[in-house]
């Protein structure tokens, strides 16, 4: 059995299918979501994506957002998702960098070092997908 | 009479402006298709965080959130939305008018865009400070204004925030509009499901279908709206300058195009005016030599 799935960034749609399964990133740890699921809002943290279509697994790395199940309907509001394809893997390594000096910096308060981590989360996020294949 | 050259100095110089503005027309039509649809695309994702965030608050206490709760005082900061550049029509005039109507004395103000900075500067108001916003909107770009203004917010330096823009309507009509952001109000929720002109009985709809699914939340209710609530508010910023956004680049477009037809109009008549000169002048000529003729005979 299938049902809806929909990926939205604030930029644009990026999905909107009927998947058969979807596992997701979220702040509790890992959740699947199958077919009939109760409804459900439940914040996502930065991770990897996979959703089941036509037997085939797809991989999506995530940022932060989160996601609403009901009625056989799963949107995932989300600030970042992008494919294995559109990482570049040396832009992110750099901007991970920069982050992880940033953090070191002595000046930074507490809410500059919760955005940085989040930064170098989503960062490790979109390498470890990129890196999968190897 | 006018003269000749005059006259053909300035069908050029028409002529240069009319090219100028064509081409500031083509370039802000591009950029109006690229903002529109950044606008257009915000809504899905505004519908769905709207729908959530409505059934959230029904499942928690109101006042348990500080960003949810209102506060007595009467102290305002407001975010103004206007344009970088001129040459977009009243658009930048019919906001300020706006923002000076629905301001009070207790008002501060923050701005992006140059124009109404300068506006609000002239007649004395304090602005306490400035943001520079790319062109694309980028979502990161909103982040840091809605972490300024909810710290503005929870530090109680402010007990109201909220923001001025021009809400994209059409590419012909765009309505000067301000919101409150902080608190967040409930009913404020349920009214900005109605974006784009959905009736009545479609938002009582949606409130019932939300009310009827029966969320589970996880971890919790309040844990949640912790994190759903921060995340509203960078969405709401973020949305609200891509309206103005393309709001700018339509006024702007259809006041370049007012002016293109304007400069052709007026090409035109001089173009006859200069010919009815000329043709004044041959007469004046021939008249001359034939008065002269008549005279030697």
């Amino acid at each position: 059995m299938a049902f809806q799935l929909d990926i939205v960034t604030p930029e644009k749609n990026i999905f909107s299918d009927t998947v058969d399964d979807v596992y997701l990133p979220g702040s509790e740890g890992e959740m699947g979501i199958l077919t009939s699921h109760a409804a459900l809002v439940a914040p996502l943290q930065p991770g990897s994506l996979r959703y089941l279509k036509d037997g085939k697994i797809e991989e999506l790395a995530v940022g932060e957002g989160f996601v609403e199940v009901s009625e056989d309907k799963v949107s995932v509001l989300i600030d970042l998702a992008i494919g294995e394809d559109a990482i570049d893997e040396k832009d992110v390594e750099e901007a991970m960098q920069r982050a992880k000096d940033a953090l070191d910096g002595v000046d930074t308060d507490h809410d500059e070092q919760m955005a940085l981590q989040v930064i170098i989360a989503k960062s490790e996020a979109m390498l470890k997908l990129k890196r999968k294949g190897r | 009479m006018a003269n000749l050259r005059d006259i053909r100095r300035r069908i050029k110089s028409v002529k240069s402006t009319a090219q100028i503005t064509k081409a500031m027309e083509l370039v802000a039509a591009a950029k109006m298709k690229k903002a529109q649809d950044q606008a257009l695309a915000g809504r899905s994702y505004a519908d769905k965080l709207n729908t959530v965030l409505v059934n959230l608050k029904e499942n928690t206490d109101e006042e348990s959130h500080p960003l949810l709760a209102k506060r007595e005082g009467k102290k305002e900061l407001m975010l103004v939305i206007s344009t970088g550049r001129g040459l977009c029509g009243g658009l930048n005039a019919n906001l300020f008018k706006k923002v000076l109507a629905d301001s009070g004395e207790e008002t501060d103000f923050t701005t992006s865009g140059k124009k109404l900075r300068q506006s609000l500067a002239k007649v004395g108001k304090n602005i306490v400070s400035d943001w520079e916003v790319a062109d694309p909107v980028p979502f990161n770009d909103a982040k840091p204004i809605a972490k300024y203004l909810t710290d503005q917010f929870l530090s109680g330096e402010y007990d109201k925030i909220s923001v001025a823009f021009n809400d994209f309507v059409s590419t012909l009509t765009q309505t000067p509009n301000v919101t409150q952001l902080l608190p967040i109000e409930a009913a404020g929720l349920a009214e900005k499901q109605d974006y784009e002109g959905v009736g009545k009985d479609e938002i009582g709809e949606t409130d019932h279908e939300a009310a009827g699914a029966d969320y589970e939340f996880e971890p919790s209710p309040e844990g949640v709206l912790d994190k759903l609530l921060p995340l509203y508010i960078n969405f709401q910023v973020y949305q609200m300058l891509v309206e103005a956004r393309a709001s700018e680049h339509s006024a702007r477009m259809v006041a370049m195009k007012a002016a293109t037809d304007n400069a052709k109009g007026m090409i035109k008549d001089l173009t006859l005016e200069y010919n009815k000169a000329r043709q004044a002048a041959i007469t004046a000529e021939l008249l001359e030599i034939t008065t002269a003729m008549k005279a030697m005979e």
